[in-house]
């Protein structure tokens, strides 16, 4: 079933178009992620489906309603903001209970929303503190401890989690995409990390100056990319873009191809290159390879035990299944 | 590299620290001194004045002679008065400008500001004139309303500035917790406001209070505060030091316990913005 619907809609601030005219369907129960550059309109998208923006054209259904003119409030979605936004003055008891103090639900009925919500986020030997004294990771919890309490249609992420470190964002990740399992709830997540969208979603929209340039499955972006710019911006490391004689040989303007798909000789192969920088990450070994073929470095991606020094020769071979081939506007040729 | 805090560059310091206050608050411990003197003594060398008879002799001919209380009450209603005026008027003009702000809202506040670098005497005239013509010259009335004309831009910019530091993130997760713009008001806005209003309320009245051109202008007998009951003290001569201290302390104070006891929220105020 389709829940959230855009027709047509549109979003300009002043003069600038920030959002031409755009079409996407979310279904029922689906992990979507908005995913781009920044000031690629992600956020600003978001936004038009939350409320919080108005939409200069175009329609908003929620389950099937139009919801264009409606307050933030009455659509039924809860957002998880970027910067946590926890109500300072208020203890995270509060902070939860806020949406369901809104609509005048018991206290009763509120104390037990919040006490469940509390034990699924770990949360309950903090419910008396202040936002103020608590880790980030804690008040991103609070943050959602407040948005799932409400029983929302769906929920809207905007990058919560790009105020933590690393690790903790890793956590914090999985703990979402357990929540999406637990509660079967539409998440809509907007992200500008690639590794966030893979991991996470069921379907990516991958957005560029407020266009969506491809809408898929993980895996389906990965291995069919519509063009450059999805190619390039969907895995890590990046694929390797190249033009020239060697890809009109190919008989396209540009051909990708992933540095997983390259192997790398010392003894002979399809391109001769010279070895540059070496990153070891123990499990895998980047090898940024120039060929006298191409203009562009190469990256390979190698097994952790290879071992090349700065400036000897190798030869590179692409997996021929592998390679993508793009026209002069950059779209894929099937 | 930290700089090292040996415990001799610590006594220096705070020797220095201790000296610079003092320095500070030296004319008003001096003032303090001299209203405890007769008027004889208080004009004598600093030697022979700390070692002559202390007397409360001079408060007494001030309580004598004028009404101290009739003063105190007129500054404090003008005080507070033009304050909690200022406030209502500033707080929707803050309001707008820190959370829908336009084109102009910078030149605004800047011409706001720019009011204050003026000489206030170049409109005392025209101020003068219209006090008469409206009849409210030596009025409370009348010093409340231009006592809060001329704190209004102070008082714009500190709310301005506190409105600000409210993240727009947070009302914007009222809205979308489904609250209503009273509710938003109500619940999240004000209570995280409080702090800023407070010191901003704190340290207007501090400026109402000690103002002395605008009272010493527009007042005579009826509606004089504070300022004008030093004033009446104070003659060509100086031959009356001791019942002009007297006076002075008497009307420094009530501000000075109020500064004392909310010195925590004033430097806040004070220094908003500065540092995060």
């Amino acid at each position: 079933m389709k829940q959230i619907q855009l027709k047509k809609v549109s979003k300009n601030f002043g003069a600038t178009e920030v959002i031409p005219p755009l079409d996407l369907d979310i279904e029922d129960g689906e992990f979507v992620v908005f995913v781009g550059p920044s000031g690629c309109g992600k956020s600003t998208l978001l936004r038009l489906i939350a409320g919080l923006e108005d939409v200069t054209s175009g329609q908003i259904l929620i389950n099937g309603k139009d919801a264009t003119e409606m307050p933030p409030a009455s659509r039924g979605l809860a957002m998880v903001f970027q910067s946590y936004a926890l109500y300072p003055h208020m203890s995270v008891r509060k902070n939860i209970a806020f949406p369901l103090r809104m609509i005048g639900m018991s206290k009763d009925e509120q104390a037990k929303r919040v006490d469940e919500a509390a034990k699924v986020l770990n949360l309950t030997e903090y419910l008396d503190r202040r936002p103020g004294q608590l880790s980030g990771g804690q008040r991103q919890r609070v943050a959602i401890g407040r948005a799932i309490v409400r029983e929302p249609t769906a929920f809207l992420f905007d990058e919560p989690l790009s105020n933590l470190d690393a690790a903790l964002r890793v956590g914090m990740r999985l703990e979402i995409s357990e929540l999406h399992k637990r509660l079967d709830t539409t998440m809509i997540y907007v992200t500008h990390d690639q590794v966030e969208a893979m991991t996470m979603a069921d379907k990516i929209v991958v957005l560029q100056s407020g266009v969506i340039e491809q809408v898929g499955t993980p895996l389906d972006l990965y291995h069919n990319p519509r063009n450059t710019f999805v190619a390039g911006f969907i895995g890590s490391p990046k694929m390797n873009l190249l033009t020239g004689k060697e890809a009109e040989k190919h008989g396209a303007h540009t051909i990708g191809i992933r540095p997983e798909h390259l192997t790398i000789s010392t003894k002979k192969g399809g391109w001769e290159g010279t070895v540059g920088v070496s990153e070891h990450l123990g499990s895998d070994t980047f090898i940024h390879v120039d060929c006298k073929a191409f203009d562009e470095t190469l990256t390979v991606r190698a097994s952790g035990e290879m071992d090349l020094s700065y400036g000897s020769t190798v030869y590179l071979t692409p997996d021929a299944s592998n390679l993508h081939k793009f026209d002069e506007n950059g779209m894929r040729m099937s | 590299m930290a700089r090292a805090v040996t415990p001799r560059r610590k006594a220096i310091n705070t020797i220095i620290a201790w000296l610079v206050g003092l320095l500070i608050f030296f004319p008003i411990l001096w003032i303090v001194v001299l209203s405890l003197k007769t008027e004889g003594d208080a004009i004598k060398t600093p030697l022979e004045v700390l070692t002559s008879v202390w007397t409360l002799e001079s408060y007494a001919v001030v309580q004598d002679r004028s009404d101290y209380f009739k003063h105190f009450s007129n500054s404090v209603i003008i005080a507070l008065g033009s304050t909690l005026l200022g406030i209502v008027v500033a707080v929707p003009a803050a309001w707008s400008m820190a959370f829908v702000p336009s084109r102009r809202t910078r030149g605004i506040l800047m011409w706001m500001l720019s009011t204050k670098m003026l000489p206030a005497v170049g409109v005392l005239y025209p101020i003068y004139l219209l006090f008469i013509e409206l009849g409210i010259l030596d009025s409370r009335i009348g010093l409340v309303v231009v006592l809060m004309l001329i704190n209004l831009p102070i008082i714009v910019w500190m709310l301005y500035t506190y409105f600000k530091e409210i993240p727009g993130e947070i009302l914007e997760a009222a809205r979308m917790d489904g609250a209503n713009l009273k509710a938003e008001l109500i619940y999240v806005l004000t209570p995280m406001a409080i702090p800023g209003i407070a010191s901003t309320i704190l340290l207007n009245v501090i400026l109402a209070w000690n103002e002395a051109f605008w009272t010493l202008n527009l007042t005579a007998a009826k509606a004089a505060p504070l300022t004008a009951f030093i004033a009446s003290y104070s003659s060509p001569e100086g031959l009356f030091y001791a019942k002009l201290s007297a006076a002075s302390v008497m009307a420094i104070t009530p501000i000075l316990i109020m500064g004392w006891f909310s010195q925590k929220q004033l430097v806040r105020g004070l220094t908003f913005g500065a540092v995060k």
